[in-house]
């Protein structure tokens, strides 16, 4: 089956490389037939690669292991849900996923706008169409997917246990379709440079693409740091490690682009900017997709040093260099139509925002590159940790979140200063009122950062509240409906506008929580055995027992053995149960023994935590199995060669032996405030991001109506 | 695999080549035109609104709201003018 | 002020915040940086005192835990020199013998002190091909 996936991927090379010749042959000619048949071979793509991917994902659910990505992956014992997602734990998997994503999405694209941009997306096509035939052909030529074993062996070696975790999973296509999604307003953009069509006509047809591709990206990073947070045994949720600061930074420039491409819609400025934001926000997305497979950074991410790091690293700098030239060759036509009116006006504040943002994404940068740029500079490789970047992140994060609260309280070209008072009197109150609050009931001034930004928070919320509600009265005004529909009409009729609000308190909400729970967090490491207590977080916390699990791993991670602890945790009259263990799975490496194999192999760390919208607390355990080695040793040469229910029998012996008699065990507790608010900011910002995405129906069904009268009078001319 | 390669390009070309089998299309230039002017007259559209309800909100005095309007009224229909004149070219039912 | 003598002072404004900016970004990072190093490396010339970035292998059979905290030894990627570390705080799950690490510490005499909770361990893209049954 495995020759299907092959040729699959050797005639989509061949009808991508079509697409991009036809579509450029279509567009310098004016034959419109070339561009169809262009755009034609775009679909025939996903077609292809959805039938590659289904061959694929067939063989890990068949656990055919005569597929070497199978075998590696996966095994008759992988619950059903790692299997079908054990394809982008790999290399060659996630290659094929990401030419998956870009033909489907480029073939989305392509057919919305087939009867509009007739200048440009011909082009856009060639663009796309060269990007899929490039990762095609790193698939051929050096990471195929649908390589095959010469002797299929008869079990697979697994997933490896770290990635059993739902969000870990759902993690690499959400970033994928996010670094994709970005390619498509960068296709159309080079497309507008090509043909001089510099107008806001190519944003006007990708911004969608751009808010979803956003959308995704940032979801993405959140589920990784929220894995991290609930699976990793430290308990923290951002590193600054060079994996994670690579997603971000594309993040980053996104959410510029996002902002000034509303400047050029309205006011013709910032093409410059515009184009030049966009070609870095891919370039961005190709380094960190490249950059998790490339070893050039030391990271716990990086998967070793890989066969195709110089391909991807040729793509970057021939994208650079080749949209630089463009754009420079262009800039005539990239003039603005118009110039800042004042300093108190959206444009000049999504300036602002926009400044910020790049900086915050150049220190990023600079840090996570920072090993190459000192060895390039000194010739020693230094490296900066998480204080630096928390360091210089945090006062522009500051400035970030200000801005998302004068944001949207301004108008376009001008608001005037009367205005402004009146807009800015009641956040001004609530934010002085809520710093008194905080200085006088809480701790927080322990750390004037932290007090900043809860401040800045309190800020934030009640200018979006306050344009809600005064946008409501407005309608009101004019529509004379209720206050609920009145909002509900607001909303609908200014989706854009008030999902970017609702998105903006998301914002402020997710920086709360990353300012409690850095700032205010509580950190015990302790050994501790039966009967032993300890304070953290105000609840007094009692280790209670120790327990053994054989089987039957309720979250589906498909552990045989668990080892934890039962910890109950009581304040006043509150009280609750936490169970942290650690699973253990079984090696295949026959030196450890029959019955030691299931001891020694990989083992990951299964946390407990108890939410809360005050605090986290986050309990983690290591037991200590040094003890029983010697009864394992002592099984491993008696029970060698017995069968399977029998060493059953003597594991569960050897468990039980832990579970009456423990060592004292290594503990970890985290307590976390607001943590839990980062989560839910994260929700709020997604809303927001949904409502300003929707389409909205009047425009469609008025766009409908015009192709019908186009049609009728097409028609009547042709009869 | 060579003969599911093969196959698998044949059934591509069929449906590729198709286009310039049938030459030229029916499309006429026009539409795609049309649609982008309707696109640009929905966003200005948009604009005079928030324009409106920005008014309605205090952010702008009546004097700015004015002029605004007005700039953005013009460029309304100066688009509906190019509209019409594409509907010109072709008769209508 | 003209106009134009306003944006030229906007621009010249606008490069000092940058210039000052970028000094900012450079002299913080390199005075906060720990040097990256390899176990022959710091065995051959550490300075005693400084931190520095380990990064290795761990050897087999040297795991040895002790109350809260671990010894080890590392040696390079491709070497046999190993340099005996002695850590406390969280170990990563992945952390075992053959296995590629990070730690972050000082040379004391003849031991790396690793600084608490900095040991990384890198992930295992796929389990290892000794493994196949």
């Amino acid at each position: 089956m495995a020759f299907a996936g092959t040729a699959c991927l050797l005639v989509g090379l061949i009808t991508a490389l079509y697409a991009a010749v036809a579509s450029i042959a279509g567009a310098r000619t004016g034959r419109r037939e070339l561009v169809v048949s262009g755009r034609r071979a775009m679909y025939c793509l996903a077609a292809l690669l959805i039938a590659a991917t289904a061959v694929l994902q067939s063989a890990f659910l068949r656990s055919d292991f005569s597929f070497k990505l199978v075998a590696e992956g996966s095994s008759t014992d992988t619950p059903t849900f790692y299997k079908v997602t054990a394809m982008w734990a790999t290399q060659d998997g996630s290659l094929l996923l990401w030419a998956l994503l870009l033909a489907v999405f480029s073939s989305a694209v392509l057919f919305l706008t087939r009867r509009s941009l007739r200048d440009i997306a011909p082009w856009a096509t060639a663009v796309l169409g060269t990007l899929a035939a490039f990762f095609l052909m790193l698939m051929l030529g050096w990471e195929n997917p649908f390589t095959t074993l010469a002797v299929a062996p008869q079990e697979g070696a697994g997933l490896n246990p770290l990635l059993r975790h739902p969000a870990m999973m759902i993690h690499p296509p959400m970033l994928y379709t996010g670094y994709v999604g970005f390619s498509i307003p960068f296709a159309f953009a080079i497309g507008a440079l090509i043909t001089r069509h510099t107008g806001a006509d190519w944003i006007r047809a990708t911004r969608r693409f751009a808010l979803i591709a956003w959308t995704f990206l940032g979801a993405g990073i959140m589920l990784g740091a929220l894995w991290s947070y609930t699976e990793l045994g430290w308990g923290g949720y951002w590193a600054w490690d060079p994996v994670e600061n690579a997603s971000l930074m594309p993040w980053l420039t996104g959410t510029a682009f996002l902002h000034s491409i509303m400047v050029q819609e309205k006011r013709g400025m910032l093409k410059v900017w515009n184009v030049s934001l966009i070609i870095a926000t891919f370039v961005l997305a190709l380094l960190g997709t490249f950059l998790v497979r490339s070893g050039i950074l030391e990271s716990i991410h990086a998967f070793g040093a890989s066969t195709i790091g110089v391909q991807f690293l040729t793509c970057i700098i021939v994208v650079i260099v080749g949209s630089t030239a463009l754009v420079i060759s262009r800039l005539p036509h990239l003039r603005s139509e118009s110039r800042l009116d004042s300093l108190l006006s959206r444009e000049a504040f999504f300036l602002l925002n926009n400044l910020v943002l790049v900086l915050l994404c150049v220190f990023v940068f600079w840090g996570t590159f920072f090993p190459l740029i000192s060895e390039a500079l000194t010739g020693t490789e230094a490296s900066v940790g998480p204080p630096w970047f928390n360091a210089v992140t945090t006062p522009l994060a500051l400035v970030l979140v200000l801005l998302t609260g004068i944001g949207p309280v301004l108008a376009w070209r001008r608001i005037t200063p009367s205005g402004l008072r009146r807009v800015f009197v009641a956040p001004a109150g609530v934010t002085i009122v809520a710093l008194v609050v905080l200085v006088a009931l809480t701790n927080a001034e322990d750390s004037v950062l932290a007090l900043a930004m809860f401040c800045l928070t309190a800020f934030v919320l009640t200018v979006v509240g306050q344009e809600m509600l005064r946008g409501t009265a407005a309608r009101r005004v004019i529509t004379g409906d209720s206050w609920p529909k009145a909002a509900a009409g607001l909303l609908a009729r200014n989706r854009r506008r008030y999902g970017g609000f609702i998105a903006h308190a998301g914002i402020a909400v997710l920086f709360l929580g990353v300012a409690g729970s850095s700032a205010f967090l509580q950190q015990r490491d302790l050994r501790l055995s039966p009967g032993d207590t300890f304070r953290a977080g105000g609840y007094e916390l009692t280790y209670e027992r120790a327990t053994a699990r054989l089987g039957g791993d309720g979250a589906g991670t498909g552990a045989p053995i668990a080892f934890g602890a039962v910890l109950t945790a009581r304040k006043g009259s509150e009280s609750f149960t936490l169970h942290p263990s650690r699973n253990f799975y079984p090696t295949r490496d026959p030196s450890k023994g029959s019955i030691g194999r299931y001891f020694e192999g990989e083992a990951t760390s299964e946390v407990d935590v108890r939410w809360g919208l005050h605090r986290d607390l986050w309990t983690a355990v290591r037991p200590d199995i040094s003890q029983l080695e010697g009864p394992i040793q002592e099984a491993n040469r008696k029970f060698a060669d017995s069968s399977g229910d029998v060493q059953a029998v003597v594991i569960a012996a050897i468990a039980e032996r832990y579970r009456t008699n423990p060592p004292p065990a290594a503990f970890r507790s985290i307590v976390s405030p607001l943590v839990a608010w980062i989560w839910i900011g994260g929700g709020i910002i997604l809303l927001g991001a949904l409502i300003a995405a929707w389409p909205t129906p009047e425009a469609r069904v008025r766009r409908v109506r015009s192709l019908y009268r186009a049609r009728v009078g097409r028609e009547l001319s042709g009869a | 695999m060579v003969l599911a390669a093969v196959v698998l390009a044949c059934l591509v070309a069929l449906v590729v080549l198709r286009p310039l089998v049938e030459g030229p299309g029916r499309e006429v230039e026009e539409d795609a035109r049309r649609a982008e002017l309707e696109a640009a007259k929905e966003a200005k559209y948009r604009e005079i609104r928030d324009a409106e309800l920005d008014r309605g909100m205090g952010k702008l005095s009546a004097e700015d709201h004015r002029t605004t309007d007005r700039e953005l009224r013009e460029e309304a229909i100066e688009i509906l003018r190019e509209l019409d004149a594409l509907e010109g070219r072709s008769p209508r039912a | 002020m003209d106009p134009a003598r306003k944006r030229k002072l906007r621009l010249v404004m606008a490069l000092s915040v940058a210039v000052l900016l970028a000094g900012a970004l450079v002299y913080t990072s390199f005075a906060g940086a720990t040097e990256a190093s390899t176990p022959s490396q710091l065995k051959a010339s550490a300075e005693s005192g400084r931190s520095y970035e380990l990064t290795g292998k761990v050897v087999d059979g040297s795991v040895e835990r002790r109350g809260d905290g671990l010894r080890f030894a590392i040696r390079d990627r491709e070497g046999t020199e190993r340099l005996p570390v002695n850590y406390q705080g969280v170990v990563p799950d992945p952390f075992r013998d053959g296995r590629e690490v990070i730690v972050s510490g000082r040379m004391e005499g003849g031991t790396f002190v690793a600084e608490r909770d900095s040991l990384v361990t890198k992930c295992p893209s796929k389990f290892t091909k000794e493994e196949t049954s």
